[in-house]
């Protein structure tokens, strides 16, 4: 099956003299290999080769440069030794549920909206989607600027005669990951309708058609017989939205800096500031090595379900 | 009947006359609650959609005594590019004030090739994974894949070291490569998809016909393509131009992008910040992808959903 | 006996598209029609339309000497069977049945009699607890049957069902959706583009093109009288030869000048003077070599082309410039070259005028 594409010279080559093992590995199919030479390149110096760089490391005490000597744990006692490590991680904790919840609810109720042969629909779809078009600093820039407490949305509305009106989130530490999350909703849910309504769509018109024949109201269609349906859908937008979450960066640094105080550091900006400016290289990686742990804990179950049970289905 | 089901028995005592005299399509009215609800929960959307868009472009326009007078909702009472004409040249970021132009050009000079290289690479990766598989070639795909979810932050150092051993740390080249890597998953994903979904027969008798790897790939697989390259151009167009992390590690001061640039603008800037400056660089930072969603359209919504669907 | 199901003037239109015009249809109560055309010709419309799930543009429909025609499909007393079998994929057989049941509200006990009832009926027992992902082809258009069955409704409506399985498992639930009926005695409405369901399983048959019937009548009808050249050309298989022509008293002379007695063809309308025509004769009613004495025609052909078919065997002639086929018994020794006797009885035939295409 792997080689099905190479059976011309493969075919000559049985009958003469087979060519030792290196030679057929370097050889065979040359021209593909070439061409594939920056993709092999990437994944074993890039994905594979500095993933081990930084584990290796994040055991060692490097602190302007990386050529420290193995301290096994330290780094890592030192991590969660840190209060602004661990507000970091309780932040991303507790703005990722947060964000995955809503903006799956909010992305399915959008698709469920659009997919009602509404009027305008390419309109309200363009509208919603727009958003993530634009990066996360422009993002962030835009709604520093809306909840600006002093000349912002608050000031406008006390302005308009509502005196004790309140929105002050982001200069506020209890609810600056609340000012986040609009943002963050703002940008992403339009995609996150675009994967749903695809979803929608793709359900058998006929499944629509039985149920209505059944005497199934709508709501409970959608709810009990196409959400379940729609599991592949729904699984790779958790992923997508997970791995994004993980990640979170520009838009930290662009509405918040992770202030006031430290009250929105997430840990990508903690990797990030110990690595170029705090000058303690060995934090940044076991850091880095933390996050990297995160994500294998989230694709690990799903590559699991998506692909390990391909297999026992066929 | 005799055998009346029970489920639709109490309907069929409704029954009136009126509905014995039923007659054409049912009676519809033009307001029902289900309309009025489906609607205005849209039209409420729609407002939190648009509203940053609103206020990014008429705070641009306004001037800073309008702005301190605290209504973010009012038009510009006297609409003006004052603002944006100097955050495009004047803007300062620190002490040096060249405005957003700099960083402008830096984005396209990091966009065009970037695109062009990741491109052609993905497309060759895609063609060389489905049509001339070898031994191990699964392998990368499936690391390229999972390494695309992992976070960025785990390479960054290991790469700044190789970048700085190959002279290139703080240069348009390292972005350019860094960009053509990451983007290499997602693309390489996207052409391997589309082109297990053509025909092999087509593949087979060019093989039957004598042509080669290349040949085949020029003049059989370039030319049947051009919609997946749509995609990809958006996708990497829009994605290398909204890019802040890469640009801000590995271009150096002299080549920060635009998305750095304008970032240093508005959350670096001493003394007294200019809200309708900040306001029209962030504008001007948006057009590129904006332009390129509004002009692609469904093209952009096949881009995202084609990045999201795995084969 | 009141007319279980009568549709009325009903029409349909898709913007400026007319897919249904005035069409009327009369169903008498346990009766098995059959709405047979090629894709496009409005028979799954009409089916949609009486179930309720496509809104009419004019005209009424009447389920049970009820009006329906602005009731909701749950409320017509329907019960539906699709091509995609349409089950609720994440449930069990049995909350498949049972889901429209329970939603309504249905008492557990009653719920529960109706599902062992519709198991029973379609042998389906051992399937309950099974998710549909688990089940064959032909095991998944049976628990569809089921849903339909549970409603306890007086007719059914059948949408292509038998046509996303494999030719031998069609003929077998063929044969099982005949039993039903049989046992059932319900109203079924069942569409489908392949005349042989048509003619096996119907009691009448409506065959449909761009949105108008152009026969209705019961299959034997349909396939030895049929009213006009479409209706000829649709059914059978391989198709009827068609002979062009000139009718005058009661000779038919083809173009190639043949002339053809007709003297014993049973004329619907009498033809006056020499009309344009059409003679059409089905493969199987030409016969060959002894078997031709006493025909009113017959004619020495070579043959072209032989195509055993296993059972009987197919051959390939002309009969002047008009290619035509006929059907032999298997046994039959003949091949390329041979010149045979062929010769047939226009009473068994069909003609048309050319003008209308209509049946003469």
């Amino acid at each position: 099956m792997a080689d099905a594409a190479v059976p011309l010279d493969a075919g000559a080559e049985t009958t003469v003299n087979r060519p030792s093992l290196l030679k057929r590995i370097l050889f065979n199919n040359l021209p593909a290999k070439i061409a594939a030479l920056p993709m092999m390149v990437t994944v074993l110096v890039v994905f594979v080769g500095c993933t081990i760089w930084t584990i290796y490391y994040s055991f060692t005490n490097s602190k302007l440069l990386p050529t420290g000597k193995f301290v096994g744990f330290d780094q890592y006692e030192r991590l969660f030794a840190t209060s602004r490590w661990n507000v970091s991680v309780t932040n991303l904790i507790a703005y990722g549920a947060m964000s995955l919840v809503f903006t799956l609810v909010v992305g399915f109720i959008l698709a469920v909206l659009i997919d009602q042969k509404i009027r305008f629909e390419s309109a309200f779809r363009t509208i919603m989607l727009y958003p993530f078009a634009l990066s996360f600093i422009v993002t962030g820039l835009v709604w520093q600027w809306i909840m600006n407490p002093t000349l912002g949305l608050q000031t406008t509305l006390r302005n308009l005669g509502w005196t004790n009106f309140s929105f002050d989130w982001i200069a506020n530490p209890r609810m600056v990951l609340f000012a986040l999350l609009i943002a963050g909703l703002w940008h992403g849910t339009g995609f996150c309708m675009v994967l749903m309504l695809a979803g929608l769509r793709g359900v058998d018109e006929e499944i629509w058609k039985a149920a209505r024949i059944d005497g199934i109201p709508t709501w409970r269609t959608y709810v009990s017989i196409v959400l379940p349906m729609m599991r592949g859908v729904l699984v790779t937008a958790l992923v997508i939205i997970g791995s994004g979450i993980v990640r979170l960066y520009d838009l930290v640094v662009a509405l918040t800096n992770g202030g006031p105080g430290i009250s929105s550091e997430v840990p990508a900006k903690y990797v990030f500031n110990y690595m170029f400016s705090g000058g303690n290289i060995g934090q940044g990686l076991a850091g880095a090595t933390m996050m990297l742990l995160t994500v294998v804990i989230i694709m690990v179950p799903w590559a699991y379900l998506e692909f390990g049970g391909k297999g026992r289905r066929t | 009947m005799s055998q009346t089901s029970t489920m639709a028995g109490a309907s069929r005592v409704a029954a009136t006359n009126a509905v014995q005299e039923a007659r054409g399509p049912r009676p519809k009215p033009f307001f029902t609650p289900r309309k009025i609800i489906i609607y205005s929960l849209l039209v409420v959307f729609s407002m939190y959609y648009l509203f940053p868009l609103y206020v990014m472009f008429t705070t641009s326009l306004k001037s800073m005594p309008e702005i301190r007078f605290g209504n973010i909702f009012a038009l510009p009472v006297a609409p003006n590019f004052d603002a944006w004409v100097k955050a495009w040249t004047s803007a300062c970021t620190g002490l040096n004030c060249q405005g957003l132009a700099p960083g402008f050009w830096n984005s396209v000079k990091i966009t065009i090739p970037s695109t062009i290289i990741s491109i052609f690479i993905a497309a060759v990766n895609g063609y060389a994974l489905i049509n001339w598989r070898f031994k191990g070639s699964e392998i990368f795909f499936a690391i390229l894949i999972f390494g695309s979810f992992i976070p960025y932050q785990v390479f960054l150092y290991p790469m700044v070291i190789i970048a700085r051993e190959l002279g290139i740390f703080g240069t348009l080249q390292a972005v350019i490569i860094v960009h053509t890597i990451f983007g290499m998953p997602i693309l390489t994903l996207l052409f391997r998809n589309y082109f297990a979904s053509l025909p092999q027969e087509l593949f087979k008798a060019a093989r039957v016909d004598g042509a080669g790897f290349w040949r085949i790939f020029f003049e059989i697989m370039l030319p049947m393509s051009l919609p997946i390259f749509v995609v990809a151009l958006i996708l990497q167009v829009t994605g290398i131009w909204n890019d802040f992390l890469f640009g801000v590690v590995f271009a150096g001061t002299q080549n920060y992008p635009m998305t750095v640039q304008l970032n240093n603008i508005v959350n670096s800037a001493q003394g007294t910040p200019e809200y309708n400056v900040n306001m029209a660089a962030t504008v001007l930072t948006g057009l590129v992808p904006l332009a390129v969603y509004f002009v692609s359209g469904k093209w952009f919504v096949r881009g995202v959903a084609a990045g999201a669907v795995k084969g | 006996m009141q007319n279980s199901v009568s549709i009325r003037d009903l029409s349909l239109n898709f913007g400026s598209v007319k897919v249904l015009e005035h069409l009327d249809l009369e169903i008498a109560q346990g009766e098995f029609i059959v709405l047979l055309g090629p894709s496009g010709c409005g028979k799954s419309t009409l089916l949609n339309c009486i179930a309720g799930l496509l809104d009419i543009s004019d005209g009424q429909i009447f389920i049970g000497g009820r009006n329906v025609t602005w009731l909701e499909p749950k409320d017509r007393g329907i019960g539906m069977v699709f091509q995609s079998y349409a089950l609720y994929p994440q449930m069990t057989v049995e909350r498949n049945l049972s889901f429209g049941l329970r939603v309504a509200g249905m008492k557990k006990d009653e719920v529960e009699k109706r599902v062992a009832r519709a198991a029973e009926i379609l042998q389906i027992q051992p399937l309950l607890e099974r998710k549909p992902a688990n089940l064959s082809g032909g095991q998944r258009q049976r628990v569809a049957i089921g849903r339909a069955l549970v409603r306890d409704v007086d007719v059914f409506l059948f949408d292509e069902p038998l046509s996303n399985l494999d030719a031998k498992l069609r003929s077998d639930l063929r044969v099982e959706i005949k039993r039903l009926h049989h046992r059932l005695k319900n109203t079924m409405i069942y569409v489908t583009h392949d005349q042989i369901e048509a003619l096996t399983l119907a009691d009448r048959i409506a065959v449909m093109k761009n949105g108008v019937i152009q026969q209705l009548a019961d299959p034997h009808t349909i396939y030895n009288r049929p009213v006009n050249l479409y209706v000829a050309g649709f059914i059978g298989s391989p198709q009827m030869n068609m002979f062009t022509g000139t009718l005058s008293d009661s000779t038919f002379t083809t173009e190639d000048g043949i002339v053809i007695p007709v003297e014993t063809y049973a004329f619907d309308t009498p033809a006056t003077g020499s009309t344009a025509a059409v003679l059409g004769v089905r493969p199987e009613h030409i016969v060959l070599g002894d078997e031709t004495a006493g025909m009113p025609f017959t004619i020495d052909v070579e043959i072209e082309i032989v195509e055993p078919m296993g059972s009987d065997t197919l051959a390939w002639t002309k009969i002047g410039g008009q290619a035509i086929t006929f059907r032999c018994d298997s046994d039959v020794v003949i091949a390329t070259g041979h010149k045979v006797r062929i010769g047939f009885d226009p009473a068994r035939g069909s003609i048309f005028s050319a003008e209308t295409t209509n049946r003469l």
